[in-house]
């Protein structure tokens, strides 16, 4: 696919699109607001199908049928061909990290986001989040217009009330600048220029997931900061402390790459690395690991200490008392098994632990000689600390010192620490702006509430964790008003460059010698990557010694985690995340307080019963899940949800859990109280039974025990010889599409889900719907519980249609809709289906789904725009499910086809969930081909199908998980 | 002892009975018949806002379809021009022509001219031009002498059964590619025979199961 | 003396089926004048709340079409829930006219003359009420018309004639049509006893009315020969449809792979369960209507009797078929089945086969005493026992198999929703209020089937009366 990507095709095309009037004239044809002559009754799919020619219905004319129009363009777009996607290359940045992505246009519409392969923190994988980020753009419940107050207002009326108020401060006195993070080189330029031009001004950046501590480990360890990474693709063995590396912490993709690297085992004489975590609640990366021990996150600390002393760091270290002889076993076995791996190996700690213990992790791995190894180092962007920084900000305000307040992104006055009461002291600053994407509690306390442009609305640039940069670049214009921020500051301050274009390209041109700037120029759009802008290692030269770390009290602490589907809040109006189950509770549209079943018991709650949490004077009332496997003494909340000003989908989902984060205990409170209410609240999750009854579903063994039995997988689940009642076909010519999915590198992520979602449009069903067991989601992520309640370990299955051979649900549909084609394929023909259900009564793997109501009836006609014309969007009353994104086979075997018959290469087709998954865990191709990678892998020993006693011969099938538990801790 | 029908009544109710049948089964047939698309679909052809004529552009100077419908080898859609193609040429030729002035006005406003679309497909259809025209699927398999047309009308009934004809049984609608636009194109021999060695040469083998349109 | 009482001790043995001294004018009149007379009060009031019931059906399945089946509970994974549960009931209730009619009839039953009448009508309109939901439960009701073979021009597709949803169409349609025709024949000569009372009597539209329906009967001996064949050969044909339909509805779930369904003891199971709960549907409609309208000389004590006998019989059947699931399920060592058959007794819906059980296979039993077999209020309450015991075990085939079958991560629970509750109502309601116009409109008893009944009776009487004076 990434054929259509061709650098000279882009710039050319986007230049002339993003200015020629006609372009304008032919975008607004796409609002609904403008959409007139689309809106005049008509079918949305047709809509959607071709927007290549913006298509309305004049209502009936004739009985015959409903008079369709075309609306060719008055003047041609060049490179520009109706119905045909285009990929361009921009980034997705979270906590002001970038990672490359590619986002498929059709007709000018971005419908899917997908990472850039030749971006090195992507490497063509995109995480749930940012491919869910897409969704955002076409909220209908974005800031589309300036607000001042509650009047609708104009840019021009506050560029001249904004500048008259700078100019009254003269050299920017009280003037304050309060940002996301961000790594934006042109933004950084720009800053530059605001600061000289107002020297007295001041630029704070407040992120509430930031890496303050992280940074301060390194200040504290080497004396300078610098940006630690991590390369796991080295490591034999690897130690997370609290860290979700895998998971939500940044960098989100490259870690599961690296990992997974080492992770894959193709036959029993391969090697595979070994993972131990220690954390409080369950995370994807505790999951994964080989050996999990349960802690308070309090105790991580403790336990770092222990474990620098075993492997022999100096100074002055806590040791563990008497009684933590569960931690004293695990962390003499670790250091054992770290030492034994000297250079490679990792220790790594999460964001939410105290500087000291990164300080210490830092001091390990020195020690272990993983420096320069697994273990690397560069300079870092900014290394303001966030918490201090804002709560400084505040006081100034509450001190009435601040006059002119403009917040570009974010949304401080929700995840600001409650202690700081941010929102009530903006009402302090006589004039304060508020630059965002959507109209949130921020917007609403801010005189001025100005719209953002969504990142793939504007020009932009942003630094990956190696600094490497990437220039991100619009998909569509603007929606509505919105500007990009360092369009709004070059307007405020006046600056040379104002259209955001001329900012972020004469940034990057200068940098260049005059000769090859275009060129250069292209090839950054081109690539996604500007090269040459990694920074260079850096070695440090000493680690200072192992500083004291913060004493742990006993006592119930509560511990704040971000949302894994709404991050900080961000994606709170989101209804594709909204519905992303957790990794591991399955939770959605809901956040939960999380116990160990033995707190549970102790505070005498079942799930759903609502709890009240005080911690730091404050206090908070929430719904309770218990979590096999989560530390005693401990409860962890997610952050993100209980907005009160963010739209239809997302405010009052869920409870506010920040109201009792403060500055001080800002990712977790000691001595918290935790008492049980009389009420209770419905929680919803999308699976409900978390125990394989004993069945083989998911195969799993020990490494050694593997390499003794390579075939054990051969043991399950044993069944006499099978034969059919109906005449087999031979599937032996032409493409035979086949599925693997290795258990054993899948970390469960849901990037395939959300993926799954986007490519295939499918519908959103609410919480109501998920409650009555409803959701619509094509491929689902099954996880199961393995051993004792109070500890288990965690297994996922991810499940789409099995696409068996001989499909149950074929024979006993009456009208023929769902029916096999000859490439292996199990097809459903919506157009066909009357919806008797029978085949999804009828279906072992329960992979289909039934449109039981019409789930698109509500949607706005902005939110039809992300709508994936290559896929019919379903109406009620009929059956669907995973079809191997049937689609894009067809389009690869055309292209094909078209080029002279050519065979389809191995790895031509991608589908979607297998294009974003991080872990590589998807394998899909054509099985006939004995050197494709499916047709490898379907022969691994470890290889097994699901229910294969039903003789349905599937072919999605799975390889057999593996783990490798150090025998001292067997 | 009935006193209301007397025995001749039975005859005619046995009659009756029988015509009652024959009505019923041979009005629904014909009904049936009549909302066939057959009948429904061929020969629509609705006044279009400008008075273009494929006979006179397609036919008598014979243009190439793939002048104005260019993207129909490269995607699924066979485009239907911009005005500023007609601009090329309407730039000077007949640029008085009451017809023509709606285009140049289209042209001068960028307010776009809107046809009306006659071929239709249903939304869960996926066709695809370049599928077809790539393998030597002549434009006249469905859309009939377009060249013949001062007004296009649909020639074909573009219904599923009629598409499976063909797909079950290509070779009377293959030809060489570079012939897909001749619309005229009389061939010195059988058409399926030449039909059959491009099918065999090419291995050409047409989807007859659901995915292979429906998706 | 001594011959009255032989006499006495052959009526003990072998009581008439007809009481008291009885001519065939007299039963005419019985008959044709519940037809004939003023419409009474009771009934007003019994067609106006079964039509209500019938009203609100009709509202929730608008509903349910503009909406779309989420209106219901159904979920994943149970997707068949009240809807073929009920469609299932219905159908079974159905049997019981087929088989006396037909069955009964080959098999020479005399006692059958005085309820198949009510017995065929029955089954007619559980069929109506069954028909209703295979066509609604589809997820677009508006193109349920392609369960139908109909040859189309346009997409050159035909039906999957694997499944059995398809089959499904073919018997019950046969089934309806078939019931339908052996009723009318049956009718005819009836209609044209009404008729020729109307004429008596100058009641002019009545007559019109009949004398259409009577299609031209006059009773003379032509008509009575083709009469008989025709009857007797579509008891012939409806036979084995008694059968096939149940057998048919119970490849829906033999045939899947779903554990709990996927059992070959289904068509017997079925068939037995069937006729259990048709006679019981009958006795309730009976006992009612005999009373109301002053029958019981002609529906008899034996005749209730009789049916109990069936209803043990059928009744132990399914009893006995509940045991070998379970055995089959235990003996079979497939751990999915055998979870399945555990779940029924102890998951969350071990209430539902509670019930089932009770009312299906110990109800019944009561039957084994005479004195239950002759109290007309016990037998009545049990009828409607085991017709509730009989939805349910429709509800435990389909709900429990499907709320827990292979992948653990997909098993849910069902909860009906007012839409299912009322929609079942309703169709209750449909059924009465058709069955009320059948007595309220047409001869509920086979007059000319009970006086030829009458004819062999009083003659074997004769026979016995000489041999006893000689």
């Amino acid at each position: 696919m990434s054929s259509n990507i061709n650098g000279k095709q882009y710039w050319r095309s986007l230049d002339e699109l993003a200015d020629s009037p006609k372009f304008h004239e032919w975008l607004h044809r796409e609002f609904p607001e403008n959409a007139s002559e689309m809106l005049d009754g008509g079918s949305r799919r047709t809509m959607l199908k071709l927007m290549a020619a913006s298509f309305g219905l004049a209502g009936l004319t004739a009985c015959r049928r409903p008079v369709e129009r075309i609306l060719p363009n008055s003047l041609g777009v060049e490179d520009y061909i109706p119905g045909k996607s285009m990929f361009y290359a921009t980034a997705y940045t979270q906590n002001g990290f970038a990672s490359g992505l590619l986002v498929e246009c059709h007709d000018g519409r971005p419908t899917k986001i997908e990472g850039n392969p030749k971006h090195p923190y992507s490497l063509g994988a995109a995480s749930a989040l940012a491919q869910g980020s897409l969704l955002n753009l076409y909220d209908p419940d974005r800031a589309k217009h300036v607000m001042e107050g509650a009047r609708k207002a104009t840019w021009e009326e506050f560029f001249k009330a904004a500048k008259q108020k700078l100019d009254a401060t003269g050299g920017g006195a009280g003037v304050r600048i309060l940002t996301e993070s961000s790594t934006s080189p042109s933004l950084a330029a720009l800053k530059k220029q605001v600061m000289t031009k107002y020297p007295q001004a001041k630029w704070v950046e407040y992120e509430s997931l930031n890496r303050d501590e992280i940074v301060g480990g390194a200040q504290l360890a080497f004396g300078q900061p610098l940006e630690t990474h991590y390369h796991f693709d080295k490591a034999a063995v690897v130690v997370a402390l609290d860290s979700d590396f895998l998971g939500i912490d940044e960098p989100t993709i490259l870690p599961t790459k690296q990992f997974s690297k080492r992770r894959r085992i193709l036959e029993s004489s391969g090697e595979m690395n070994r993972l131990y975590a220690a954390e409080s609640a369950y995370t994807i990366t505790g999951a994964m690991a080989d050996h999990r021990l349960r802690a308070r996150t309090a105790d991580i600390g403790l336990l770092a200490s222990a474990l620098a002393k075993e492997v022999g760091v100096g100074g002055e270290l806590k040791v563990l008392q008497g009684n933590q002889p569960a931690y004293a076993k695990w962390v003499t076995a670790v250091a054992k098994d770290l030492k034994a791996h000297a250079g490679k190996s990792i220790v790594v700690a999460g964001p939410k632990q105290p500087a000291a213990v990164h300080a210490l992790i830092h001091a390990i791995n020195k020690q272990l000689g993983n420096f320069g190894e697994t273990v690397t180092f560069t300079k870092l962007e900014s290394s303001e600390p966030h918490v201090s920084g804002l709560k400084t900000l505040a006081n100034e305000m509450a001190g009435s010192q601040v006059r002119v307040l403009l917040i570009i992104g974010g949304n401080p006055a929700y995840t600001a620490p409650t202690d700081l009461d941010f929102g009530a002291n903006m009402k302090r600053v006589d004039f304060s702006a508020y630059l965002g994407e959507e109209v949130n509690e921020t917007a609403a306390s801010a005189n001025w509430a100005l719209p953002k442009t969504h990142f793939l609305e504007a020009w932009g640039d942003a630094r990956a964790m190696d600094g490497t940069a990437t220039v991100m670049q619009p998909m569509i214009e603007p929606l509505y008003e919105g500007k990009p921020a360092i369009e709004v500051l070059a307007l405020l301050a006046d600056l040379k460059d104002k259209r955001p274009y001329d900012i972020v390209h004469n940034y990057w041109t200068e940098q260049w010698s005059a000769a090859d700037r275009e060129r250069k120029w292209r090839k950054a759009l081109h690539e996604g990557t500007v090269e040459g802008t990694a920074y260079a290692e850096v070695k440090p030269a000493s680690v200072a010694a192992a500083p004291a770390l913060p004493a742990a009290p006993e006592g119930m602490e509560v511990v704040f985690r971000p949302s894994a589907s709404l991050y900080d809040g961000r994606f709170a109006n989101n209804p594709w995340l909204q519905e992303t189950p957790d990794p591991i509770t399955k939770l959605v549209w809901d956040n939960a307080a999380m116990v160990s079943p033995a707190t549970a018991k102790s505070l005498n709650v079942v799930n759903g019963d609502v709890l009240t949490i005080q911690a730091s004077g404050r206090e908070v009332s929430t719904p309770v899940m218990i979590q096999p496997g989560h530390a005693e003494n401990s409860v962890t909340v997610a952050l993100g949800y209980g907005r009160t000003r963010c739209g239809h989908v997302g405010t009052g989902v869920g409870h506010n859990v920040g109201v009792i984060r403060t500055s001080t205990a800002f990712w977790y409170a000691i001595g918290a109280k935790v008492t049980k209410t009389s009420d209770s609240y419905a929680l919803v999750t999308t699976q409900e039974h978390f125990s394989m009854e004993g069945r083989p579903l998911v195969l799993e063994a020990g490494l050694e025990e593997y390499k003794k039995h390579p075939e054990f997988v051969k043991g399950e689940g044993e069944h006499q010889e099978l034969f059919s009642l109906f005449e087999e076909h031979k599937y032996d010519k032409g493409n035979q599409w086949g599925m693997v999915i290795d258990l054993n590198t899948c970390i469960g992520c849901n990037a395939c889900l959300v993926a799954c979602i986007a490519e295939n449009n499918i519908p959103v069903v609410g919480k109501a719907g998920v409650a009555k067991g409803r959701e619509m989601h094509w491929i689902r992520l099954d996880r199961y519980y393995v051993g004792n309640s109070e500890d288990p370990q965690l297994v996922t299955q991810p499940i789409n249609c099995q696409q068996c051979e001989s499909a149950p649900c074929e024979s006993v549909c009456p009208v023929a809709a769902t029916i096999h084609s000859p490439e292996g394929l199990n097809d459903m023909a919506y157009n066909r289906c009357i919806g008797t259900r029978y085949c999804a009564n009828n279906c072992p793997y329960k992979v289909r789904r039934f449109n039981f109501l019409d789930y698109h009836k509500d949607l706005q006609e902005s939110t039809k725009m992300v709508h994936n014309p290559n896929v019919t969007v379903r109406m009620r009353g009929v059956m669907e499910k995973c079809n191997y994104c049937v689609q894009r086979i067809q389009e690869t075997k055309i292209a094909a086809h078209a080029d002279g018959r050519r065979p389809i290469r191995d790895g031509e087709v991608l589908t979607a969930c297998q294009q974003t998954c991080p872990a590589d865990a998807i394998v899909f191709g054509n099985i006939l081909d004995p050197n494709s990678e499916v047709a490898k892998r379907k022969k691994q020993d470890t290889h097994y199908a699901l229910l294969a006693e039903l003789n349905t011969k599937p072919r999605t099938t799975f390889s057999a998980k593996l783990r490798n538990p150090n025998p001292e801790l067997a | 002892m009935s006193l209301i029908f007397p025995k001749s009544f039975d005859k005619y109710l046995r009659v009756g009975a029988g015509v009652a049948g024959l009505l019923l089964l041979g009005g629904g047939g014909l009904v049936g018949y009549l909302l066939t698309p057959k009948v429904t679909n061929i020969g629509y052809s609705p006044t279009q806002p400008v008075a273009y004529s494929h006979k006179l552009h397609a036919g008598n100077m014979g243009m190439d379809c793939l002048y104005c419908h260019s993207t129909v080898d490269k995607a699924a859609y066979a485009a239907i021009p911009a005005t500023e193609v007609c601009m090329n040429c309407h730039e000077r030729v007949k640029p008085q022509n009451p017809e023509i002035t709606k285009i140049r006005e289209s042209y001068a406003t960028g307010s776009p001219i809107r046809w009306v679309k006659i071929h239709r497909l249903p939304d869960y259809v996926y066709f695809n031009h370049k599928a077809h025209v790539t393998v030597g699927v002549s434009c006249v398999s469905c859309h009939g002498r377009i060249d013949q047309m001062a007004e296009v009308k649909q020639a074909k009934e573009l219904t599923m059964a009629w598409c499976l004809e063909c797909h079950r049984a290509p070779e009377a609608n293959i030809r060489p590619v570079e012939l897909v636009t001749k619309l005229d194109w009389k061939p010195d021999r059988d058409p399926a025979e030449i039909g059959r060695e491009i099918i065999a040469a090419k291995h050409i083998l047409p989807p007859t199961n659901c995915s292979g349109c429906h998706r | 003396m001594a011959d009255v009482a032989y006499q006495q001790d052959l009526d003990a043995l072998n009581p008439p089926l007809v009481l008291g001294d009885q001519s065939y004018g007299k039963i005419t009149r019985d008959v044709s004048e519940i037809i004939e007379r003023k419409t009474p009060t009771e009934w007003y009031i019994a067609i106006s709340i079964s039509s209500f019931f019938a009203i609100i059906l009709l509202g929730m399945l608008g509903y349910l079409a503009f909406t779309g089946i989420g209106v219901w509970g159904n979920n994943s994974p149970v997707f068949w829930a009240w809807d073929i549960t009920n469609f299932v009931f219905w159908i079974g209730i159905g049997h019981a006219g087929t088989l006396i009619s037909a069955i009964l009839f080959l098999f020479r039953q005399k006692w059958r003359t005085s309820i198949n009448r009510a017995a065929e009508a029955m089954t007619l309109f559980a069929v109506a009420c069954a028909g209703i939901f295979p066509l609604f439960h589809t997820g677009r009701p508006w193109r349920a018309y392609w369960l139908f073979p109909i040859p189309n021009l346009d997409l050159n597709m035909w039906q999957n004639f694997r499944s059995p949803l398809l089959w499904d169409v073919f018997a019950v349609s046969t089934y309806g049509t078939v019931s339908a025709m052996f009723w009318y024949v049956g009718l005819v000569p009836d209609l044209a006893t009404i008729r020729d009372r109307a004429v008596r009597d100058g009641k002019p539209i009545r007559a019109l009315i009949f004398g259409v329906l009577a299609l031209g009967w006059r009773g003379s001996v032509r008509h009575w020969q083709h009469y008989e064949k025709a009857y007797l050969i579509l008891a012939g044909l409806s036979t084995p449809l008694v059968l096939s339909v149940h057998t048919i509805v119970s490849f829906d779930f033999a045939v899947s792979v779903i554990p709990g369904w996927h059992t070959t003891i289904f068509p017997p199971y079925f068939v037995a369960g069937a006729v259990f709960s048709g006679f019981a549907m009958v006795m309730t409609l009976m006992v009612v209507s005999r009373w109301a309208l002053k029958l019981k000389h002609l529906v008899t004590m034996k005749h209730l009797e009789n049916m109990c006998k069936v209803m043990l019989a059928t009744g132990s059947i399914v009893g006995y078929a509940y045991c070998v699931e379970f055995f089959t399920a235990f003996f079979s060592g497939n751990p999915y089945e055998r979870f399945v058959f555990l779940n029924r007794a102890t998951g969350p819906y071990s209430w539902a086969v509670i019930t089932m059980f009770t009312c299906n296979v110990i109800s019944p039993q009561l039957f084994w005493f005479k004195k239950v077999r002759t109290s007309i209020p016990a037998m009545f309450i049990l009828s409607i026992v085991i017709n509730i015991g009989m939805w349910f075990e429709r509800f435990v085939i389909i709900v429990t198999s499907l709320h827990r079958d292979y992948l653990p991560s997909s098993w849910g629970y069902f909860r009906p929703t007012f839409v299912d509750i009322f929609t079942f109502i309703g169709s209750v309601g449909l059924f009465f209020t058709l069955f009320l116009l059948f007595i309220r409109f047409l001869p509920m008893i086979a007059m000319a089937e009970v006086k030829g009944m009458m004819a062999q009776e009083s003659m074997e009487k004769q026979a016995l009366e000489q041999k006893g004076a000689h």
